[in-house]
């Protein structure tokens, strides 16, 4: 939902790098979005392009990279993999985990002309 | 426009006025404005630019300054989240009867469209600005900042912000509070922890709302915060209605703790 503004921050990304990297046209741009990162990929898509348009990354292809969430057990160490932003530890059963991985979301790299 | 809720700024309003942005992408593009010309695209010309910037870090630089601006006048600030119709607006008032005079105060108000959550506010004696994020699905830090000039805030006050009636999308956006205090009223289902776990993460104390209705629902109040502590299991919980009184004296005594201890950390700061 939050997508919409999301896509306005990668906008203003790829407009702040146009100037300090000096490029005109962005043909593809790589987001990392993290499973546990309250992203809808789809949702960011379509977003992407409605904002996209009539900018210097209009129409530019949009690769998303999916990473796996996983966490560390703070009462045995376990390291865990999460597919949600909690759970229990399979070692020990503890619900508190630390995120470890996955929670990001940032723009990789641009290709660009 | 987004295809869930159809969020975007473009119609963000801050106290009836409308915000200038810093850069341009706040503004949205008509569409077909600025054709651009797709005809050289060899390959050979492209390169690749490492960006690793994170989404947030625009939002998370205007938390920071606006986490500094409070701490630096002793303000106590708290980021209310719930879905619509939790009874924030309600629990605002109440909070206000009870602390105006004793302890200043002042008040965001988010939603889409209106000024009645504001109007309501300052008939209850607290200065409130307005926020409108129009199309938009959550408050953001740089709102917070505009607004925050906007009201004038007092030295070792308290400033509430009632973010937009949202559980999902306000989870991702540090406006520079203290707290996040996540609502949620016996009148929802009890696992609204579950479905919406980002939320009830992100907060650090959840106030389940309306319980004088306790008597007259299935409402399982023990489950309700046991699904809460799964996900977050250091989540604190009070038990409240704004209605009736109950469980309002531990809620307003956590809040005169935090202003308190906003105060020795904004002197501990300057003696430092």
């Amino acid at each position: 939902m939050h997508e919409m503004s999301l896509a306005e921050n990668v906008l203003q990304i790829i407009e702040e790098s146009a100037r300090t990297q000096n490029f005109r046209k962005v043909r593809c741009v790589v987001l990392e979005i993290g499973q546990l990162s309250a992203v809808e990929p789809d949702a960011m898509r379509f977003c992407f392009d409605a904002v996209m348009r009539g900018t210097l990354a209009e129409g530019a292809v949009l690769q998303i990279i999916e990473t796996p969430g996983a966490g560390r057990c703070l009462a045995c160490g376990a390291t865990v993999a999460m597919q949600e932003p909690y759970g229990l530890c399979p070692c020990c059963d503890s619900p508190r985990l630390e995120i470890t991985a996955g929670n990001l979301m940032r723009v990789k790299d641009l290709s660009v002309e | 426009m987004c295809a869930t809720c159809g969020c975007g700024s473009r119609d963000v309003l801050i106290g009836g006025r409308r915000p200038a942005r810093r850069g341009g992408a706040l503004a949205f593009r008509a569409s077909g404005s600025g054709t651009h010309a797709h005809d050289s695209a060899n390959p050979a010309q492209l390169r690749i630019v490492q960006v690793e910037r994170d989404l947030l870090a625009k939002n998370d630089e205007y938390a920071g300054a606006n986490r500094r601006q409070l701490a630096g006048q002793g303000i106590f600030a708290l980021n209310l989240v719930s879905s619509p119709g939790s009874g924030k607006t309600t629990l605002l008032v109440k909070t206000i009867d009870a602390l105006n005079g004793a302890l200043p105060l002042a008040v965001i108000e988010g939603d889409q469209q209106t000024e009645n959550d504001a109007a309501r506010i300052r008939a209850a004696g607290a200065p409130a600005i307005q926020i409108n994020t129009g199309k938009g699905c959550h408050l953001d830090a740089q709102m917070i900042a505009q607004a925050m000039q906007q009201l004038d805030l007092r030295e070792d006050s308290l400033l509430l912000i009632e973010n937009v009636g949202n559980l999902v999308c306000p989870a991702s956006f540090d406006l520079g509070e203290a707290h996040k205090v996540v609502i949620l009223s016996v009148t929802e289902g009890e696992d609204k922890p579950l479905k919406y776990p980002d939320m009830f993460r992100a907060a650090d104390l959840m106030l389940l709302n309306k319980c004088d209705l306790l008597p007259y629902l299935e409402f399982d109040a023990d489950l309700a915060v046991a699904y809460a502590r799964r996900v977050n299991p250091d989540l604190q919980v009070m038990r409240i209605s704004a209605k009736s009184g109950e469980g309002m004296a531990e809620w307003l005594e956590w809040i005169r703790a935090g202003c308190r201890k906003a105060v020795i950390s904004k002197l501990v700061e300057q003696v430092e």
